[in-house]
């Protein structure tokens, strides 16, 4: 068996039933021994959208998404989309092809060395000397990209190695030496949360990325319902909890919900779990949670004290953590009643800033269109989002019903992620409408997906608020140069529905709420991919805003 | 934040191509400030042994502990109890020293550092000197004064003491 048969053999036995990828000539004996296999390969229009494309698949099946490129210029157009995924500890493994190994060094035609470009986004990275590595190192690859905390996996194969043949073993255990992520937490660590929960007058729970990466949604749910108190998110945790449930109360942070914001200041204990206290969820991290107590349950020991000195660490898989929080609280906890003054509290909030915040004055808003989305989407939809203004009125307006159904590139924020994302979610989950809730300038950057999204039959929607403007950064002209524009407009370029309709899509223009009602539901019923173009003011700001380097009272609502 | 102290970090290592860079990258990239670093092989064929010295606060020191054992070439990592270990560095430290006073004054001073002259010419003397950094310091501002033409140092070397491991 050639080193590339032994690829593909060892991407079927983990599992891997869709590749992401485009070819080239140092990976043409991978792509050769794809021809009869057992895998469905999806060719991209661009490498970084394969990679977007896997993480997309990722974040629904909850495993690595595969994607492939030749040496060069084909793994560095991967790069983006890797570091996308490791910003967000996504799970991926990323077959490159490299020169052969005799010209590794000699600045051969398409030779980088990806391995030390990629080091810094990857978690780990292979490159096989002979061809019978490859078999175990493939499958090191999946499980280190899937354990503890997960994120992308390369390995770059010379081509010389993909050629060579062998007698190939495919391992079914492996060790790695030096890796060994904790699972189960500590129990003395626990009963210290234990304690301190049940100390606490305003206990509130922060639930992050790290809850939906375990899949722990509803033990989530038993840990709120069992103490009975409000629950915020990061906006990577959004989705982490059902949007519409009694305790919920949406995101914090920079472009958090203001009741969210507002609520999590006044509370005495922090409970956060999977989360890793950005500077965008948290503003000035030693203003964050002074005078309370903070609990911190996450898998990675590295996260602990790194942005935030914390009360009690519980390190380990939240699903297991929760499941024996809410066993040794179980015993002890005096269940609250709906109207103990706290969650009394949380409603006067809400009802103060339901009163105070007016609604940007035009017949179509990002927030009436928001709205009007998530009232005829099922409950069951898969979102993602692109970047800037869009993702953070998505983040407002957007309510998530069904947990782990709402997508975005969080950390890094990539603008152009969420369009192929929202291909590879498809790719994951045919049965389900999928949306890209986008802006302009985002899908700009990745529209040549659609090629993909026609070809391949896999229909999502392009949710488009269109203001022809990188309007983040507008915004941030408007508030911090004085109005001073540079750079962010796109002066009605290009036309969008035109765009869909060349690549075979279907374009709607959504002039009024009666037109975008009616483009929604068309969307909702066509078979090829469908871009809505929704005009939109460029003035409008997204608020409420917390400045960077500020802290979360310093918000700012726009009322 | 706390005051900085002087640390020195001992991890064990795969032996193989690629890791130096993983682990230097790292402290790069997250900014650590190392004082010195030296790799070399151990009682084991596949395991290298990294020793690390910093200037760090606790909170610093504590991060790069984590970050290092999050790398998957490293098996193990430890902050050296300086109490209940042994540490050396090796300096060579090349000296002009032409007149006759300079030449017996450099070869005394070695002598009660217990260094050891490696090599003397018409115009120079080399000295070998090993020992706690702090000691290499010493010899060196004792010698400053003739002139140093060259220095190399290892930097440190280090082990716990008796059976601890
Ligand atoms: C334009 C823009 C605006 C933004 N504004 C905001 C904002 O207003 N508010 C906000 O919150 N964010 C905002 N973000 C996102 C922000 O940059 C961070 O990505 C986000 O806050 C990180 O959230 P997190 O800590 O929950 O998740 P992650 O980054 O996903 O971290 C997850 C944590 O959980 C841990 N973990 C992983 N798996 C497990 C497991 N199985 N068990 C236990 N722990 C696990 C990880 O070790 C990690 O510490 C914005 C981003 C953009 C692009
Ligand atoms: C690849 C990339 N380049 C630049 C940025 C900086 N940036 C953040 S938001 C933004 C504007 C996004 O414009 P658009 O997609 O139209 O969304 P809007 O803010 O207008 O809703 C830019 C340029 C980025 N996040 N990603
Ligand atoms: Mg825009």
């Amino acid at each position: 068996m050639t080193g590339a048969k032994a690829l593909i053999h060892a991407l079927e036995k983990e599992g891997v039933d869709v590749v992401f990828g485009l070819p080239g000539g140092a990976n043409l004996p991978i792509y050769d021994a794809l021809v009869g296999a057992n895998l469905r390969h999806i060719l991209v229009r661009h490498e970084q959208s394969a990679a977007h494309m896997a993480d997309g698949y990722a974040r629904i099946k909850r495993k690595s998404g595969v994607c492939f490129a030749t040496s060069g210029p084909g793994a560095t157009n991967l790069i983006t989309g890797i570091a996308t995924a490791y910003a967000d500890s996504i799970p991926m493994v990323a077959v490159t092809g490299q020169v052969p190994l005799a010209m590794i060094g000699k600045d051969a035609f398409q030779e980088t060395d990806i391995i030390g470009v990629a080091n810094p986004c990857t978690k780990y990275a292979f490159q096989p000397k002979v061809a019978t590595e490859i078999p175990e190192m493939v499958k090191k690859a999946f499980y280190i990209a899937e354990s503890g905390r997960p994120g992308p996996v390369l390995v770059d194969i010379p081509k010389d190695v993909q050629q060579a043949t062998a007698e190939m073993k495919f391992p079914d255990l492996i060790k790695v030496r030096g890796y060994s992520p904790i699972v189960d937490a500590d129990l003395s660590e626990v009963g210290k949360a234990v304690e301190l929960i049940l100390k606490a007058e305003r206990p509130i729970i922060m639930a992050g990325g790290g809850v939906i990466l375990s899949g722990a949604f509803a033990e989530l749910q038993a840990l709120a319902e069992l103490l009975m108190i409000p629950v915020v998110t990061t906006f990577k945790g959004k989705g982490a909890f059902p949007e519409n449930h009694p305790l919920a109360m949406g995101p914090i942070g920079m472009h958090g919900h203001p009741e969210a914001n507002k609520i999590i200041i006044e509370a005495d204990c922090i409970i956060a779990i999977g989360a890793r206290f950005s500077d965008r969820s948290v503003g000035r991290f030693d203003e964050f949670g002074k005078g309370m107590s903070i609990i911190h349950m996450d898998i990675d020991p590295a996260e602990i004290g790194k942005n935030k000195s914390v009360d009690v660490a519980i390190v380990g898989d939240v699903k297991s953590s929760l499941r024996t929080l809410v066993k040794l609280l179980g015993k002890k906890v005096v269940k609250r009643d709906a109207d103990n003054p706290w969650l009394k509290r949380r409603k006067e909030i809400i009802q103060y800033y339901q009163e105070t915040i007016k609604d940007y004055a035009r017949e179509i808003t990002a927030k009436k269109s928001l709205k009007k989305l998530r009232e005829l989407l099922p409950a069951n939809a898969i979102a993602t989002t692109e970047v800037g203004q869009c993702q953070m009125w998505a983040s407002l307006h957007f309510d998530v019903i069904s947990p782990g159904t709402f997508f975005s590139s969080t950390g890094l924020g990539t603008m152009g992620f969420g369009f192929p994302a929202s291909i590879g979610a498809k790719a994951a989950r045919p049965d389900v409408p999928v949306v890209d809730i986008a802006g302009d300038g985002s899908f700009n950057m990745t529209e040549n997906s659609l090629a993909v999204s026609v070809l391949e039959k896999l229909p999502v929607i392009v949710f488009l608020m269109n203001n022809y403007m990188l309007g983040m950064v507008a915004q941030w002209q408007r508030t911090f140069y004085n109005r001073r524009y540079s750079g962010v407009h796109q002066h009605q370029c290009p036309d969008y529905v035109k765009i869909a309709e060349a690549y075979g899509a279907q374009g709607i223009r959504a002039q009024s709420m009666a037109e975008l009602e009616k483009a929604i539901k068309t969307a909702l019923k066509s078979d090829v991919a469908t871009v809505i173009d929704i005009p939109i003011d460029p003035d409008e700001d997204v608020y409420p805003f917390v400045a960077p380097g500020t802290s979360l009272k310093d918000m700012i609502t726009g009322a | 934040m706390s005051a900085n102290g002087w640390y020195i970090v001992s991890a064990l290592v795969e032996n193989k191509p690629g890791v130096l860079f993983r682990v230097t990258n790292l402290f790069r990239a997250r900014s650590f400030n190392i004082e010195s670093i030296t790799v070399g092989t151990t009682e084991q064929q596949d395991l290298s042994r990294m020793t690390i010295t910093t200037n760090s606060d606790q909170r610093t020191l504590d991060q790069l502990v984590k970050q290092l054992r999050k790398l998957i070439d490293v098996v193990d990592v430890k902050v050296l109890d300086l109490d209940k270990s042994v540490y050396r560095e090796l300096a060579l430290i090349k000296m002009k020293a032409i007149d006759p006073t300079t030449r017996s004054e450099i070869l005394n001073y070695a002598n009660i550092f217990r260094g050891n002259i490696i090599d003397i010419g018409k115009e120079t003397i080399t000295v070998e000197i090993t020992g706690t950094p702090d000691k290499i310091d010493a010899f060196k501002n004792l010698v400053e004064q003739y002139g140093i033409a060259q220095l190399a140092r290892t930097g440190v070397s280090a082990l716990p003491r008796g059976t601890e491991l």
